[in-house]
């Protein structure tokens, strides 16, 4: 077989692997799309569920994932993005910075069913949160830290030295060579990563599972300690372990659905974002 | 001046905070894990603060969870096989108090239940008793059995996992082990080819503008939740194994294994594309200047050379996938 052949081959069957991933997801996301598009409507989107999730819709398991996402972000975005920057910009080669980096790359590398069991150990039992929003959005947001970290630190690593170097020796302090140089530079990345890491926390339901999910709970929260009903593992309570599987079995595709979509809007707005932004940066 | 350098120092102090806490919080779960492991080990498998007596006659002194198991299970008759008499066992358990008191003598308020049952047991020589402590007499005239503590070694080697057995909870995580093993080492058998493959396209065959079209979507295949796919897994790929091999149930270790290959590919694919793409491009320049073309160069050269990365990406997308309960 000549050199040439065994290339032709060898492509082609590289080809037909990828063109299977790629089918892969169109499969999945048919087989959402199809089955739970008729569900997809207002009412499905704002009422509550009714008769033993069979009929009505998920309206507050919607507001309670938009809650979660919200309050974790709000605690792995800052801690996150600063623990980043740290790591990146201010430590030099030290026992501190291996022993950051060791432990973030650890946390990255927990199954999310632990999070959710320490979740509960900590802020549920020895904190006493209870089971509430706030003791899942401090699990959720654990869970995302380690990704936030790294996407932070992977935006830094792609600036060149030399802007800092150029900053520096303009006269301009370590904080100022940050806030100025750096940080603009970054932003873009920074902010594709951040996204992108919501979609995964949006759709975790290991760490909620014991922290903060109501199983059927017809009624939106009150207070950061009331429990909440959350897109997925709604998906997964009427897919599993419903009482009635069968019946529920057209408000899981929608639910599927509206989870995916969420999901796919995100990647979308990342990506638009990353190419607005990138531009913008390139201009100034 | 001196304030700016305050500020500074202010924010310098604040970043190193926030990057302690991160590192803190995998501390705190090891600790949290090995803490709330150990004491598993440290109880007692007996449930709900159960004793076990026998008659004082009785030369057993010590039983396991395993064989308290099969003697409720009524595999084990014979005080013989545990270690005792040629008898056999006669079981007694809470519940049996009806067959041999009636409620007078046992009063109304279970108040002369501790004597009743320390005297039971006294007078029946093979019995072996389960009930709540609180209901031992204090002058107990036979004695309690001892029942070995969880310990590690039988933790990993049992092969029977009933954390909700009555009386004694079995507890061996070979079965969970195992299982976890076996789905994993076929979820890398699907995934690894069908990623690699599809690495090396992206990085070394694929043109720019395909490129571009491929990456958004494998970042969409890893967005996608691990509950959705796990419905997916449920609702399309399990009837379709039970269709294919007519097996009885369709949720079998293979369904788990492909719903997890899906799960583990956009990992695999970004970080053994990234370890393929740094490879230098010296190296591969000389091995085309050689004659070699491209597929030759991809076997021999890059590949070889990203082999850890390649490996690196494995175990990442796999330790991604085997941590995925919802899935399974």
């Amino acid at each position: 077989m000549s050199k040439q052949l065994k290339e032709k081959i060898a492509f082609w069957i590289f080809r037909l692997l990828s063109l299977g991933v790629i089918l892969i997801l169109f499969w999945i996301l048919e087989f959402i799309f199809v089955r739970g598009w008729h569900m997809l409507n207002w009412k499905f989107l704002t009422t509550m569920p009714e008769d033993g999730m069979t009929k009505g819709g998920i309206y507050p398991a919607i507001v309670g994932t938009l809650y979660l996402v919200a309050g974790s972000m709000l605690f792995a975005f800052p801690l996150g993005v600063m623990a980043g920057i740290y790591i990146h910009e201010y430590t030099v080669d030290s026992w501190f910075k291996r022993f950051v980096k060791l432990m973030t790359a650890n946390l990255a590398g927990i199954p999310s069913i632990v999070f959710g069991l320490f979740g509960m150990a900590l802020f549920v039992n020895t904190l006493k949160f209870g089971d509430s929003i706030l003791a899942g959005s401090l699990t959720l947001g654990l869970l995302a830290l380690p990704v936030v970290i790294r996407v932070t630190e992977e935006a830094l690593i792609a600036i060149d030295d030399s802007f800092r170097l150029g900053s520096l020796a303009l006269g301009a302090t370590k904080l100022q060579t940050t806030r100025r140089v750096i940080l603009p530079i970054a932003m873009p990345n920074i902010i594709t990563g951040l996204i992108l890491s919501i979609g995964r926390v949006s759709g975790e339901t290991a760490p909620i599972l014991f922290t903060v999910a109501a199983y059927f709970l017809p009624k939106l929260p009150h207070s950061i300690f009331d429990q909440v009903m959350a897109l997925p593992y709604h998906l997964y309570v009427i897919s599993t372990s419903g009482t009635k599987v069968a019946e529920s079995r057209d408000m899981a595709y929608g639910t599927a659905l509206v989870l995916v979509l969420f999901v796919l809007i995100l990647n979308l707005l990342a990506n638009a974002l990353r190419r607005f932004l990138s531009k913008k940066v390139k201009m100034n | 001046m001196t304030l700016k350098r305050f500020i500074e120092k202010l924010i310098e102090g604040m970043l190193m905070i926030s990057s302690s806490i991160s590192a803190l919080a995998v501390l705190l779960i090891v600790l949290f894990l090995f803490k709330e492991g150990f004491s598993l080990f440290s109880t007692s498998p007996l449930e709900n603060h159960n004793v076990i007596v026998v008659s004082k006659g009785n030369p057993i002194e010590k039983l396991t969870a395993p064989q308290i198991k099969d003697i409720f299970d009524q595999k084990i008759t014979n005080w013989q096989t545990v270690g005792g008499k040629n008898d056999t066992i006669i079981l007694f358990t809470i519940n049996d108090v009806s067959n041999y008191f009636s409620e007078e003598e046992i009063g109304e308020n279970f108040e002369y239940l501790p004597e009743k049952l320390s005297r039971l047991t006294d007078s029946i020589p093979s019995m072996l008793a389960v009930y709540p402590d609180k209901y031992l007499a204090k002058d107990f005239k036979g004695k309690t059995v001892s029942v070995a503590k969880n310990n590690i070694p039988d933790f990993i080697s049992g092969r029977e996992w009933f954390p909700t057995a009555e009386p004694a909870v079995q507890l061996g995580v070979l079965p969970l082990i195992l299982g976890t093993l076996m789905v994993s080492f076929f979820a890398i058998l699907f995934a690894l080819p069908v990623g690699l493959a599809t690495a090396i396209y992206m990085a070394e065959v694929a043109d720019e503008r395909l490129r571009k079209i491929l990456k958004p979507i494998i970042e969409l295949l890893a967005g996608i939740p691990s509950v959705v796919y796990g419905f997916f897994g449920l609702i399309v790929i399990v009837p379709l194994i039970h269709d294919t091999f007519n097996l009885p149930v369709g949720e079998t270790a293979l369904a788990g294994s492909i719903v997890l290959a899906i799960m583990a590919l956009p990992t695999i694919i970004t970080v053994s594309e990234d370890a393929i793409r740094n490879t230098p491009r010296s190296m591969k320049e000389a091995s085309l200047a050689l004659g070699a073309n491209k597929w030759q160069t991809i076997a021999r050269v890059i590949i070889p050379n990203s082999m850890s990365g390649i490996s690196a990406a494995a175990i990442l997308g796999i330790g991604r996938a085997i941590g995925e309960t919802m899935a399974v």
